[in-house]
């Protein structure tokens, strides 16, 4: 009997319970008419389905979480004592008789007493569900027992329900804040074990980035010589220089198109141009990668040949370029909306007094928006800077200290996904770094994010 | 100003001021043609550019739906095909035991030498296929002998049977043909020797070699070892997989949120920090996302690397603020006279919520969950922190296997070293990916426009 099974009963028993209750508030309150009840019949039925299906589930979730561990040390007590004596580590044997217990293939033949300890297993296994299964059914038939038999027709059965209710709802908005936490938990985590290999000051100021990917022994520290250097400024450079290039594309494009829906295009235009643009938000990064790797690079690699500079196809300049035009309808729509949040007087008195629209704009409306303005900016750079497939297939991946946009670079998130290659074993420097710069990446976007909401709400009071 | 106004007013006669207010007029003029002409020019070049994504994208891809494939006559001659008769279950023989027999049947269908069938149908219409044996077994990808073999198993009748049967030509030939490969390159530089060149150029005047629609783009998974056969199943399943989770998790749970926040929660510090919690998260960036899947959910929680359950999980995260800032504004935007209506005529609150609010908002969840979701699908960066960029060669039949993403099997491709084969085939799938997402967007906007309710 496993969970599913369990949770597909109690389903039914929610169902059978539900039933009951309302038949049994509406028996209460006599035949059809329920106006004698504090609460509507279905109440009464959810109250007795709530207490009938709750509290086991309770028990299942409590059972999952800890019956493991029991049933780990039970067959690790019933083990040889020479055995455990071997110096052989408790995770693999578990392994290794689970292994068996599950009929997987395992490593060269099995002795008699993992046999034996791998039908232990099972049978504790078999045990255990029963027990669940046991306890859950009684702890249910009691719930509902008991609040079927409170059902009166004063119950106020639907109070109980909205709890209930509003309890859901609470654990659903906290999920944000677990998350959060999750994230700033983990991060700091295995960024301090970071540290414990690499001093902070040598990855916040080192200017060499050069991790050695390791091998065995790096860990005991016997050869902190051959571990690499990890400088974050190399990074920190490239992400900056292609964040740099990209709001130099976009902020220009992005705020004149904005200028011309708000104030020049007639309706038909707004309507037809600002959907095929804001197409561009929606379009997944890697196709932008994608486009850059193909199109854009090589073009711009052309270019500079006939011009006469050597820029290299992949570079900080065609990930830069790329990431700008990315962002062209995120700086766009914050920005028309900014502007046409402008008081309608402030372009009135202006024009009346003589004023050209475009200078009525550019003295005008831009100040007054600019604050507004200037959030949107932050907010878009703070997505250039977080991005990351477009740097991972187009900024050529050479940590370099470089202000030169035609070279390649690396960026921050780029080397997360390379020092992260996938294997969870997060005990090198080489992949713990991976969160150490996340940590840096995210405190960086977070930053950037309070101010840009700081100045935006600023700009909001002033004419509201 | 000022002056301006003064003299005009007093003197109509052109004087010094009113001149250069003149003068001054025609360069304002010209100067608001300028800035009129550059939103303009911005427009034309935002416009410019998307054109020029999809243009490229879709003349890159577009042929990739197309594969040349080559039509033979295979003969399964049972000389080669030497195989036991297929097991039957018998009377009394347990259903494991038959399932071992049919096991050891089936692995002994794989060792026939199903390339012999190919290289004999293929001699029929190459005569001097003979003399260069090594050449023509390397006119068929190899992936098309287990379409043979699974054929033999689904029917072993056809044994002794001559079929018709359209087979995939090698990579290498379909970007000879489609001529994605500078036809003037010396011969040590091209991937195909010259006798082949010739035999295929041939073929495809009679007619034998055909550029037909590619069903193996869409029912294959992912492969190596033949890459003609390369397809998205797999991927698209893993995707699939992923948006159920997120359908399942992020949508209940951010509409829950939600209302709690809009509806019910009182003001005070909790609710403060969960506001400004998820107005964070909505800007911290994907690849943070992924970072916590592979410390959480795979270092503490030990759940499988590259499977599309904890994929989901994580997507689900990222969406989730997405959902509830959606939800909060369809709610905020309902008129507070129908909770006033629904409570003045004695419902409780979560009655006039549930009963009466809620209905009402369901067509702008619906839209903010499908805008969510639509992102969720395209997202692939924190996928390659929880192990998805690995290679992937069957379709996962659940969502605890190994498996890619769209979007992730497009960062996978797009890798390949067969450049001339796989920049069409990324862009195609590019195409399927982008084809998915705006019918998805799409579908946002015609629910927005369809049951939007302005009060």
């Amino acid at each position: 009997m496993n969970n599913l099974s369990l949770i597909i009963i109690l389903l039914v028993l929610l169902a059978v319970a539900y039933q009951l209750g309302m038949q049994r508030s509406r028996k209460l309150a006599g035949g059809q008419n329920s106006a004698s009840l504090h609460s509507r019949p279905h109440h009464y039925g959810m109250m007795v389905g709530l207490w009938a299906v709750l509290p086991p589930l309770f028990v299942m979730l409590l059972w999952n979480w800890f019956s493991p561990a029991v049933i780990q040390q039970l067959v690790l007590a019933s083990l040889p004592a020479e055995i455990l004596d071997s110096g052989e580590q408790a995770q693999v044997l578990l392994r290794r008789i689970s292994n068996l217990a599950t009929n997987f293939a395992v490593l060269s033949e099995a002795a008699d007493w993992e046999i034996s300890a791998a039908n232990y297993l099972t049978a504790l296994q078999q045990k255990s569900t029963l027990l669940l299964t046991a306890l859950m059914f009684i702890i249910g038939a009691l719930g509902l027992l008991v609040s079927y038999q409170k059902i009166r027709p004063s119950l106020r059965a639907r109070h109980q329900v909205e709890k209930a209710l509003m309890a859901t709802l609470l654990i659903c908005s906290t999920i944000a804040i677990l998350t959060t936490i999750g994230i700033v938990l983990s991060m700091v985590g295995e960024t301090l074990k970071f540290f414990s290999f690499i001093k902070p000051s040598d990855f916040f100021f080192g200017t060499t980035w050069n991790p050695r990917f390791s091998t065995a022994g790096v860990a005991d520290g016997s050869l902190t010589g051959s571990q690499g250097s990890f400088g974050l400024l190399p990074l920190l450079s490239g992400t900056m220089l292609v964040a740099g290039i990209a709001l130099l594309v976009a902020i220009p494009l992005g705020l004149m198109v904005a200028i011309y829906m708000a104030e020049y295009a007639p309706k038909k235009v707004r309507d037809t141009v600002k959907p095929i643009i804001e197409v561009l938000a929606g379009i997944p990064t890697i196709v932008y990668g994608f486009f850059a790797l193909v199109v854009v690079g090589p073009y711009l690699a052309d270019l500079g040949q006939m011009l006469g500079l050597t820029i290299r196809a992949t570079s900080a300049l065609t990930a830069g370029v790329v990431m700008g035009i990315m962002i062209i309808p995120f700086i766009s729509s914050l920005s028309d909306d900014i502007i046409t949040q402008v008081p309608k007087a402030l372009r009135d008195g202006s024009l009346g007094l003589g004023a050209t629209k475009s200078e009525t704009i550019r003295k005008v409306v831009l100040p007054a928006a600019l604050p507004g303005i200037v959030g949107a900016v932050l907010l878009a750079a703070s997505r250039a800077i977080g991005e990351t497939m477009i740097v991972v297939l187009a900024a050529g991946n050479s940590p370099s200290l470089t202000a030169n946009p035609f070279e390649a670079v690396s960026t921050v998130t780029v080397t997360i996904v390379n020092q992260l290659t996938g294997d969870n074993d997060f005990a090198s420097p080489q992949s713990l770094v991976a969160f150490a710069l996340g940590l840096t990446l995210f405190v960086i976007t977070l930053l950037l994010n309070i101010v840009a909401l700081v100045i935006v709400r600023k700009y909001r009071e002033q004419y509201e | 100003m000022k002056t301006v106004q003064t003299s005009a007013s007093s003197t109509y006669s052109a004087s010094p001021v009113q001149q250069q207010v003149v003068r001054s007029l025609k360069k304002r003029h010209r100067q608001e043609k300028l800035f009129r002409f550059a939103g303009m020019t911005a427009v034309g070049i935002s416009l410019l550019l998307v054109a020029l994504l999809f243009i490229n994208i879709f003349s890159k891809g577009l042929p990739a739906f197309w594969q040349h494939g080559i039509e033979l006559e295979i003969h399964f001659d049972p000389a080669v095909v030497k195989i036991s008769e297929q097991p039957v279950l018998q009377a009394g023989e347990s259903p494991q035991a038959f399932e071992q027999r049919h096991l050891a049947w089936r692995s002994e269908v794989g060792m026939v030498n199903f390339n012999r069938l190919i290289q004999d149908a293929l001699l029929k219409v190459i005569p001097d296929g003979a003399q260069h044996r090594r050449d023509l077994a390397r006119i068929v990808t190899s992936g098309e002998r287990f379409a043979l073999r699974d054929r033999v198993i689904a029917n072993p009748a056809i044994i002794g049977q001559t079929q018709k049967l359209f087979l995939l030509t090698d990579a290498n030939i379909d970007v000879w043909l489609k001529g994605n490969i500078d036809r003037s390159l010396p011969d040590e530089k091209q991937q195909l020797s010259p006798k082949m060149r010739e035999w295929v150029e041939s073929l495809k005047a009679e007619g034998v070699i055909q550029n037909r629609f590619s069903w193996a783009l869409f029912m294959n998974p992912d492969s190596r070892s033949s890459l003609a056969s390369a397809g998205l199943a797999g991927a698209f399943m893993g995707s699939l997989y992923m948006m159920l989770i997120v359908i399942l998790l992020s949508v209940p749970m951010g509409v829950a949120a939600a209302i709690y926040l809009e509806e019910f929660a009182p003001k005070n510090k909790f609710t403060d920090l969960v506001e400004v919690n998820i107005n964070n998260l909505a800007a911290v960036p994907s690849i943070v996302f992924g970072l916590l899947g592979a410390s959480i959910f795979i270092g503490w929680f030990n759940l499988p690397m590259s499977a599309p359950f904890v994929g989901g999980l994580v997507l689900s995260l990222m969406t989730l603020p997405t959902v509830i800032i959606a939800t909060r504004s369809t709610l905020k935007a309902i008129p507070p006279s129908i909770r006033q209506a629904a409570l003045g005529l004695g419902a409780s609150k979560t009655q006039a919520v549930f009963h009466h609010v809620l209905p009402l908002a369901i067509p702008g969840i619906l839209t903010g969950a499908i805008i969510g979701v639509a992102q969720a699908l395209g997202e692939s960066a924190p996928l390659l922190l929880i192990g998805m960029k690995s290679f992937v060669a069957s379709v996962p039949s659940s969502a605890m296997e190994q498996s890619t993403a769209l979007p992730v099997q497009i960062y996978l491709w797009q890798g390949n070293e067969l450049r001339n084969f796989f920049e069409a085939r990324t862009s195609a799938a590019i195409i399927v990916l982008l084809g998915l997402m705006l019918t998805l967007n799409g579908l946002a906007i015609w629910l927005r426009r369809r049951f939007e309710v302005r009060w």
